[in-house]
């Protein structure tokens, strides 16, 4: 909180001194904030972010972690599909832009893609880095106990994973958000990259476009934390506890 | 003692060029005890690995009852060192996986019977993470025990547990065998162990391991350490471990 604050005056310190006839103070910051949130955009474009990662990323969810189970499981499916995910992964999201153009124009779906191609390969390599580091113990014990494929995989395989595959998603939904506001500038009309591109366009609005990285930083933050909420569940603290 | 339980059939292992186990042959009675102690690294946990049918053998041959096994079974569970409680699940989850037919009432009953017989009344909300090392060790007993296997493999299972708590879950472990019959096969390092537990103690020699001698322990229930019978019975073992 200290170093916000700190980090607050020295801005407007500089601006003050500077005589910036475009770099906006914090104060034009929050009024610029304020009128947006009065007159309702500054929702409908937080709004239509935050609809485009829950879709892309809940699709990628969908994929993902029934997919990483399946690799981790079976090494068949991990020594085919593990070099080509490994590939895939490392290009950036940005690089994958003019292929959804392509694809799916400029609408709603192209940012969904970028969100859903971002936070998959993480949430798959993570999933089955999960499956295949389980500790052997625990199958012996499974199957000492001689229960049925389905048992094996319900009370100790997926339950086992879980808590991997909530790091997966932290690390998925972090990059679905960066990935959003990327996508957004390119050309749509809602959303909070295309609020910063088109307050930059719109009259050099400096202090709209300060206004949406701050407000894009804060949800940032609460999307992290509430998918830390899910490693207070009960059934995964122990991987977390040391 | 009559009925031989387990029959081990000259069993003999390789990890690649390196001979683990030689040749080892043996017989377990119907609700014997049988301690295996020897140095370490000389193989004894592959030893028991193979007999629970977690390995296998690549000469000879497991019979139980008089039936080749080949896997393993809930007829006989093992309990390791490290322990295997699933910590994603209570205690009273973990007591209940291995049960399968009875309905989930009976199943919580005979759950909680052994919770309470392993002095654990009251933890059966509780996550392994919040236990200690020692109920750890009494929920996997526990887990064991509920599906009433015929034996139990048990490889250095309080070896992890300080002086104090291992001397205690010996004690524990004799009081549960003499309520419920088990066919017993101990893996351990400590002799005292071996002595204060089993019906007959077999010493394994340096890899690749055979029985190199195996003493009777004719001593009735609870022992005593101090007893000059069972002193006399671990200077012998000791000596036989070369020591």
């Amino acid at each position: 909180m200290l170093v916000i604050g700190l980090l607050i005056a020295v801005w407007w310190l500089i601006v003050a001194r500077s005589d910036s006839p475009i770099f906006p103070t914090p104060l034009q910051v929050v009024t610029g904030a304020w009128h947006l949130a009065e007159d309702g955009t500054l929702w409908e474009h937080i709004q239509a972010s935050l609809l485009r990662v829950a879709i892309g990323f809940g699709l990628a969810c969908l994929v993902a972690i029934p997919l990483g189970l399946w690799m981790g499981w079976v090494s068949g499916a991990y020594y085919t599909l593990n070099p080509l995910f490994q590939m895939l992964r490392p290009i950036s999201p940005i690089a994958w832009i003019p292929v959804a153009i392509l694809w799916f124009g400029v609408g709603n779906t192209s940012p969904i893609f970028l969100i859903f191609i971002s936070s998959v390969f993480p949430m798959i390599v993570q999933t089955t880095m999960g499956v295949r580091t389980i500790d052997r113990r625990y199958l012996r014990a499974a199957a000492n106990f001689g229960v049925s494929r389905q048992v094996l995989f319900r009370r100790v395989v997926f339950p086992a994973v879980l808590p991997e595959i909530i790091i997966g998603m932290r690390i998925g939904i972090g990059v679905a958000w960066l990935v959003v506001v990327a996508a957004e500038m390119i050309a749509l009309n809602s959303g909070l990259g295309y609020l910063i591109m088109d307050s930059r366009n719109a009259g050099n609005r400096y202090d709209l476009v300060i206004a949406s990285m701050i407000i894009i930083g804060v949800i940032g933050l609460l999307l992290d934390g509430a998918t830390r909420l899910l490693e207070r569940m009960n059934s995964v603290k122990w991987r977390y506890v040391r | 003692m009559s009925d031989k339980k387990i029959v081990i059939d000259d069993i003999s292992k390789n990890f690649g060029a390196l001979p683990v186990v030689g040749g080892v042959s043996f017989d377990v009675g119907d609700g014997e005890f049988v301690a295996i102690v020897g140095p370490s690294g000389c193989g004894k946990s592959t030893l028991l690995n193979i007999i629970a049918g977690f390995e296998r053998p690549d000469r000879g041959a497991i019979r139980i009852d008089g039936v080749e096994r080949i896997g393993p079974s809930r007829n006989g569970i093992m309990i390791s060192q490290q322990g295997s409680v699933f910590p994603w699940l209570t205690v009273q989850e973990n007591l209940m996986f291995g049960l399968t037919g009875a309905s989930h009432r009976d199943q919580v009953e005979l759950a909680g019977r052994y919770i309470a017989m392993v002095g654990l009344a009251g933890f059966e909300a509780a996550y392994p993470h919040e236990l200690s090392g020692g109920m750890l060790k009494r929920v996997e007993l526990a887990r064991a025990f509920v599906v009433k296997p015929e034996i139990l493999y048990m490889d250095e299972p309080f070896s992890a547990l300080d002086a104090l708590m291992s001397l205690r879950m010996q004690t524990e472990l004799r009081r549960i065998l003499d309520e419920e019959r088990h066919t017993v096969l101990l893996i351990t390092h400590d002799v005292e162990e071996a002595i204060y537990l089993a019906d007959r103690i077999l010493v394994l020699s340096p890899r690749p391991t055979v029985i190199q001698t195996t003493f009777h322990v004719d001593m009735p229930h609870p022992r005593k350490l101090s007893d000059p019978k069972a002193q006399a019975l671990r200077e012998a073992i000791l000596k036989d471990l070369g020591l």
